[in-house]
């Protein structure tokens, strides 16, 4: 090193500027990551994409037996008007040890005959199809998953039922997804 | 070394912004408005009267497309009175399942709706001046809320030898002075619910509050944020210069 | 001293890859001297300045959208809606101003103390290609917001290049993709705009090779001779180049925070109308001179040649500077014709920002005249002509000179 460098392990001096180096080095880590944080958080939902993040849909329009398909946040929402028939073999199920995870029907609905849940296969993403499969639920054409009335899983690749949204009855005939 | 930087931000500051003020053709009334300054923040109330100006007044020819009407909270209005003001209007949506459009009440996630379809019919209608869009009116326009005040406020009789030409109104603040648009405001165009008297004045200074929040509606924010920029940062440069000197001292310079 | 370490997965790398060896040679062994100025700060900061832009740009463009249609809107909702869309492109737009600001004192500190001269002329050279590539990204990039002065001056500045001669048509319908500036365009200069800041900072990674092949210039512009002369980068100009961060970083945030519009034109709050242009365009403030440059002459072609004129020489003034010394520090005359240089590029940049009427005609070709005649004429006749001060020995000697100077000027 260069002759206009002093000895470097003078112990004051030492002592002063680590002190003031180990201070100011945090102090500027606190600085950097609170800079991160908008580019860190200009990735999450803008304002209006939340402000989508709720749907209200009129149900009054799907007869007995029918099923329709909403959207809520980009995702394709099932929203089934159950049969008698499809609520009955749904709560028959509900003990059945076959069950790949177990859940009764009851714990899946807010009013047995409206059947609400988020249409995405819980395997990887697919969209499972209506009226089909062995258990008279849905049918995913990607890995062949089938699901049951109660739109709980039952024999494939898929780990879970498809999911429930949050939702909520305004009125008989309006719900509120989100 | 900082406050010469300082001064020297300051005083280009001054140099530039007073020739670009000068070349407008118009006459600019200078005020204070409540979100000028490092500290400045809007003034809540006036924002609910000035948007009721606009709802009332400007709007009929003035878009305001940029305003979504869930950022409305920021002018002190809660939710429900947000879905409220946002129900008033209509807007078409669909296609509904059978393939048709239908309209329904607007929500917060909605946009203040343009008067017009397009600009061409905007021009039809009003003699072929298009009435701007007001959303960014403030920001777009040299001085700011002193012009679009003044604009609001200008409209007088034309000096003797002045020929307003068909169509046109007099305007001291307009460049060239005459404008198409016909004078907006007049004293009790509306009625204020909190019982402020709507003078001519007070009805361009509230509208031009709404807007000036309309253009930048995250000034609140950015300067509550600068502040706290601008103190870390003074006390890292003094840090910094403590070690500044501390390492230099060594060397014979 | 070469580069020790006792821990074995740092040796097992550095064997493969020597990267620890590299940063320590050029942190410790490389040899600055020890009379940099704060003037010499400028570099550095720029480099800083440069990956803020690159950080800042790619964020922004997971929210723009390149198409004339969508651009302005989806600028607004980065204001609006995105979370801290605002500050992104705050600190992108005043950025772009904080670079031309930082690189222009750079190259005027390098103009001052002859940094230029043998053996640093490749330096030089390649700093003025960063200038250049620095200003086609600012301008392709002050056209993506698609306001009424993005419309307008990308319009103005495509129509330079149909001043050549024969090919001058097409070449503008090529820069174009169509017979105006539109969409094609657009998706060209945003392309563009993104590639080009790579570039430069590929650029900066010759520019640094360059300079610590030959070494850094010094105020006294004198060459390190003996070990009193120099200190190695860390911790000495470590420290000195934090501190010009934060004072950077503190002018920067004043503007970003406090006045945020200030290099900003009001027009381009206005959406572009390719119908319809604003009363008076001006570019921005960095182009300033050489718009000057451009209208003072009445010849379409003149003006467009003059202007590129104005940065083409100086690529040659390395050769132009007859003078035996480096600093102009030591350069009694030339000293002069120096500030008179800057005083000329400000005033072409304030007639650069008025309309083109009465007596500033005259004086923006006054000034444009002094611009060339400063390079081309009076550079080689200072320099036979001057008698220059007597230069320091070494660095550490003008170290002590200045010392003494200071010590009795307090006494």
């Amino acid at each position: 090193m260069a002759a206009t460098n002093p000895d470097e392990s003078k112990g004051e001096g030492v002592e002063r500027r680590d002190f003031l180096t180990i201070a100011t080095t945090a102090f500027a880590g606190v600085g950097i990551a609170g800079a991160a944080w908008p580019f860190i958080d200009q990735m999450n939902p803008s304002a209006d994409v939340l402000a989508l993040s709720s749907a209200e849909i009129d149900i009054s329009g799907i007869p007995v037996g029918q099923e329709i398909t909403a959207t809520w946040r980009g995702k394709p929402i099932f929203i089934r008007h159950r049969t008698e028939e499809e609520i009955a073999k749904a709560r028959a199920d509900d003990n059945n040890p076959d069950l790949i995870d177990p859940e009764t029907d009851a714990a899946r609905v807010q009013r047995p005959e409206w059947l609400i849940v988020i249409g995405i296969c819980t395997h990887l993403g697919c969209i499972p199809l209506r009226y089909q499969g062995d258990y008279g639920g849905w049918f995913c054409p990607c890995h062949g998953s089938h699901y049951d009335t109660a739109a709980r899983i039952r024999k494939g690749p898929a780990p879970k039922n498809l999911y429930l949204p949050p939702y909520k009855f305004l009125s008989d005939t309006l719900i509120k997804i989100g | 070394m900082r406050k010469f930087f300082l001064t020297a931000a300051l005083s280009l500051g001054v140099v530039t912004a007073a020739p670009a003020m000068a070349s407008e053709g118009g006459h600019i009334k200078r005020l204070d408005w409540p979100q000028d300054g490092i500290f400045g923040t809007y003034d809540r109330a006036s924002l609910q009267r000035g948007l009721q100006v606009y709802q009332q007044v400007c709007a009929s020819c003035h878009g305001l497309k940029r305003v979504a009407f869930r950022t409305l909270t920021d002018l002190g209005f809660t939710m429900d009175q947000v879905k409220k003001i946002a129900a008033e209007y209509e807007f078409e949506d669909g296609p509904d399942e059978e393939g048709e459009m239908f309209t329904r009440p607007g929500a917060p996630y909605d946009y203040f709706p343009s008067p017009f379809p397009n600009e061409k019919a905007a021009a039809a209608a009003n003699g072929g001046a298009v009435p701007p869009d007001l959303s960014l009116i403030v920001k777009a326009r040299r001085g700011r809320e002193d012009y679009v005040y003044s604009i609001l406020t200008g409209y007088e009789e034309a000096p003797d030898g002045f020929t307003v030409p068909e169509g046109g109104h007099y305007n001291s603040a307009f460049p060239g002075n005459v404008i198409a648009m016909p004078p907006p405001l007049s004293e009790d165009a509306v009625e204020y619910a909190d019982g402020t008297p709507a003078t001519v004045e007070q009805m361009a200074k509230d509208v031009v509050n709404f807007l000036s929040w309309a253009a930048e509606p995250k000034m609140e924010e950015r300067k509550r944020i600068g502040l706290r920029v601008v103190i870390f940062l003074v006390i890292l440069i003094g840090l910094l210069y403590g070690i500044y000197r501390r390492v230099w001292a060594r060397v014979d310079h | 001293m070469a580069f020790q370490t006792n821990s074995k997965i740092v040796k097992w790398i550095d064997r493969r890859l020597p990267i620890f060896s590299m940063m320590h040679h050029e942190l410790y062994e490389y040899q600055v001297p020890k009379n940099l100025n704060w003037w010499y700060t400028f570099g550095s900061l720029a480099g800083i300045i440069l990956m803020l832009q690159i950080i800042t740009g790619v964020v922004l463009v997971m929210h723009y959208t390149p198409n004339t249609e969508l651009a302005f809107d989806s600028v607004e909702k980065i204001m609006r809606d995105v979370n801290y869309g605002w500050l992104m492109r705050y600190m992108h737009a005043n950025g772009a101003s904080m670079f031309f600001i930082a690189v222009y004192i750079h190259i005027f500190r390098g103009l001052y103390y002859g940094s230029y001269k043998q053996p640093r002329e490749l330096i030089w050279m390649i700093g003025l290609v960063i200038l250049l590539l620095m200003m086609a990204t600012a301008f392709m990039g002050y056209v993506l917001p698609w306001g009424q002065m993005s419309f307008w001056g990308a319009t103005v500045i495509t129509n330079l290049f149909s001043a050549f001669p024969v090919i001058g048509e097409a070449l503008v319908t090529w820069l174009w993709g169509g017979f105006t500036v539109g969409n094609p365009t657009l998706n060209r200069f945003f392309s563009l705009h993104y590639l080009l800041p790579f570039v430069i900072l590929g650029a900066v990674v010759v520019h640094l090779w360059a300079l610590h092949t030959s070494g850094s210039n010094n105020p006294a512009g004198v060459e390190i001779k003996g070990k009193k002369d120099w200190i190695p980068f860390q911790p000495y100009y470590t420290a000195k180049d934090m501190l010009g961060f934060a004072v950077f970083a503190l002018v920067f945030s004043i503007f970003i925070f406090y006045s945020p519009d200030f290099f900003g034109e009001p027009d381009n709050y206005i959406p572009a109308n390719p119908l319809k242009t604003p009363p008076h365009i001006v570019p921005e403030w960095y182009f300033l001179p050489f718009y000057a440059i451009l209208r003072a002459v009445p010849d379409k072609l003149g003006g467009v040649l003059l202007m590129f004129g104005a940065i083409l020489v100086l690529f040659v003034i390395p050769w132009l500077d007859t003078s035996k010394v480096r600093s102009a520090r030591f350069r009694p005359v030339y000293k002069w014709w120096f500030w008179v240089l800057v005083f000329d590029c400000l005033v072409l940049g304030y007639v650069g920002s008025q309309p083109p009427e009465g007596a500033l005609i005259l004086i923006g070709r006054l000034a444009t005249a002094y611009y060339f005649l400063h390079f081309l004429v009076i550079m080689p006749l200072v320099g036979w002509f001057e008698k220059p001060l007597p230069v320091p020995a070494s660095i550490h000697d003008a170290v002590l000179a200045d010392k003494k100077a200071k010590e009795s000027a307090d006494a």
